[in-house]
């Protein structure tokens, strides 16, 4: 997503350049890789941070009738009341009704992995092991019309995937509005 | 007549005074003067009741609310009763709240921080750790990208707790984030960190190094106290100005990296639909708000009122703040009070008579890096009614010849 690095240098706050040269007060103890390798869930859109595994869109399928289906409806398309639709919106996002779903605006596979793994299923979250999150990612991104249901998904195959939203995300553009800089004498 | 006795009947009569029903005008004729009322003839509570004080009861309707729609009672929000407040601080109790995962417990002796990625040294701070390190404490406000969200299209909504609730400041103290990332040493080509939460949904943002280095806090204390359990005890990052989902609570990991992570709560969440399908983020424009008059209170007679409001920029400070009666028509500049300070709440005061007449009020800020607060029609021009989040149009508050508040833009 460019809107993410270029705002960046939309922000351009100044950096405490003393920084590096800060004296170090010695708290704290140092992270073994041990336990750093505990609680380093991240996955990066890169595939950075993949863990070994991999799922069909078959078992995925499974997972997603047990695990997701109350909250997010038959094949993602009617979800109760509050949770988020997960299929479809194609071809919305510029209309006056956009549908966000998974695979209408998400720019990348690697999330869907990331989220599920870390949040879901919503009464008992991170309890998926890496082969189900696998599958149920490719079972997302087949009934999204993304992947073929033959699909296997595994870290290098993840993120190779495009996402059809990939290039929907542009820099801040503001100040965007024709009245935003100050008319009146207001210092 | 025993004390007990008049105990009982000094705490009716308080209880009908605060109802206001017809019958607490016959209690209250004998409170008034000449009357001494029941409450100078006893002693009043003791000490210590309770231990941990509470607002009056009379109050009991200064509460958050929740906004709906709700999916569940874990994943939503509660809004702030900005039109009971009068200063500047909202009391801790009081700060909106917006959960994805509930409210966990965290006992402070069992919580972790981990500070990992592209450092020197990967550390694993303690609260007692996080305690020890140089602090400072700053006045800052904390806004959900989402407040106002309900003005993108028709608003259904009166009351500027419904509209504008999703708003609280509050006095942080804690550690500035340079000062931990002195202690572990950034590579040189650290550029972004991922900060996640301790919640259940081990809430994920991606902060850009600018921030962490320039204003960025790790707070555990809140108007001098530690945390509520929803406002994250024991700790949470805070980002003054940004959006309030950026300053993740429960805070146990900060990872540094090269490039952002475009987690979900940056792609599917908080990121803004634009008409033509794309989306800005992160620092708040400038904004305002009349608070007084209001749904729950408003003029009930002619005569003398003093008009108030809050105004912000997560971009700086206010400079001035214009109130408008006549639907924008005319201005007049308020009365802004002390402090005036940055990325916090300024309140503005401009006395008024009102006459009777119907009237739509107005407020428009203005910041100290030259940005005005754009009228609704300004901003729908520039995005669209797509957008879910920073909504900072003027608000308009219309007051009919009885004084009901509603608001102007449904």
């Amino acid at each position: 997503m460019r809107a993410l690095s270029a705002s960046v240098v939309a922000l351009l706050f100044v950096a405490g350049s003393a920084l590096a040269q800060q004296a170090r007060l010695g708290l704290g103890t140092p992270a073994t890789s041990e336990q750093i390798r505990g609680w380093d869930i991240d996955v990066r859109p890169d595939g950075a941070g993949l863990p070994p595994g991999k799922g069909t869109v078959e078992q995925g399928e499974k997972v997603y009738a047990e695990q997701c289906a109350a909250c997010h409806g038959e094949k993602g398309q009617n979800p109760a009341k509050g949770f988020d639709r997960l299929v479809g919106g194609k071809g919305t996002l510029a209309t006056p009704k956009p549908v966000q779903t998974v695979g209408s605006y998400w720019p990348y596979a690697t999330t869907i992995f990331d989220y599920v793994n870390r949040a879901m299923p919503f009464t008992a979250p991170n309890s998926l092991t890496a082969d189900e999150v696998y599958s149920v990612v490719a079972y997302l991104l087949y009934v999204n019309d993304i992947v073929p249901r033959q699909a296997v998904m595994d870290a290098q195959e993840l993120k190779k995937v495009k996402m059809p939203n990939a290039e929907g995300f542009i820099a801040d553009g503001r100040p965007d509005t024709e009245d935003l800089k100050c008319k009146a004498d207001c210092k | 007549m025993s004390v007990s006795r008049r105990r009982i009947l000094a705490s009716g009569a308080a209880i009908a005074i605060g109802g206001l029903s017809s019958n607490s005008r016959e209690a209250q004729a004998g409170t008034v003067p000449p009357n001494v009322p029941e409450w100078m003839h006893e002693q009043g509570r003791p000490i210590l009741s309770p231990a941990y004080g509470l607002p009056s009861k009379f109050e009991k309707d200064v509460v958050r609310r929740i906004r709906e729609p709700r999916a569940t009672d874990t994943e939503a929000f509660s809004v702030t009763p900005l039109q009971n407040l009068h200063g500047i601080i909202t009391p801790n109790g009081l700060v909106f709240e917006r959960h994805h995962a509930g409210v966990p417990e965290i006992a402070p002796d069992q919580h972790r921080l981990l500070v990992h990625g592209l450092v020197d040294r990967p550390l694993i701070l303690t609260m007692d750790d996080l305690l020890r390190f140089p602090a400072v404490t700053r006045i800052h406000f904390l806004e959900c990208s989402g407040n106002s969200s309900t003005e993108w299209r028709k608003s259904g909504y009166h009351s500027v707790q419904r509209t504008h609730g999703l708003l609280s400041c509050c006095e942080w103290t804690g550690v500035p984030l340079s000062t931990i990332l002195g202690e572990v040493g950034l590579k040189s080509d650290a550029k972004w960190i991922l900060a996640e939460g301790a919640d259940a949904a081990a809430m994920t943002r991606s902060v850009p190094i600018e921030k962490a280095l320039d204003d960025a806090l790790l707070v555990y204390a809140q108007n001098g106290e530690m945390l509520r359990p929803e406002q994250d005890y024991p700790v949470r990052l805070f980002l003054p100005g940004f959006e309030g989902n950026m300053s993740v609570k429960w805070l146990r990991r900060l990872k540094i990296g090269d490039r952002p992570w475009h987690t979900r709560e940056e792609t599917a969440r908080y990121t803004n639909l634009l008409a033509n399908g794309k989306a800005y983020q992160f620092a708040f424009d400038v904004k305002s708000v009349v608070t007084f008059p209001n749904a729950d209170r408003s003029f009930n007679a002619p005569g003398f009122y003093e008009i108030s409001g809050i105004a912000w920029s997560g971009r700086g400070h206010v400079t001035c703040v214009d109130v408008s009666v006549d639907g924008g028509t005319t201005w007049r500049r308020t009365r802004l009070q002390e402090p005036v300070l940055d990325k916090c709440l300024t309140r503005f005061r401009l006395p008024f008579n009102w006459q009777g007449q119907p009237l739509e009020i107005q407020s428009r800020a203005y910041d100290d890096k030259g940005w005005m607060q754009p009228t609704r029609s300004s901003l729908i021009a520039a995005r669209g009614t797509n957008p879910r989040y920073h909504f900072n149009a003027i608000q308009g508050w219309k007051v009919a010849a009885d004084g009901v508040v509603t608001n102007a833009s449904t």
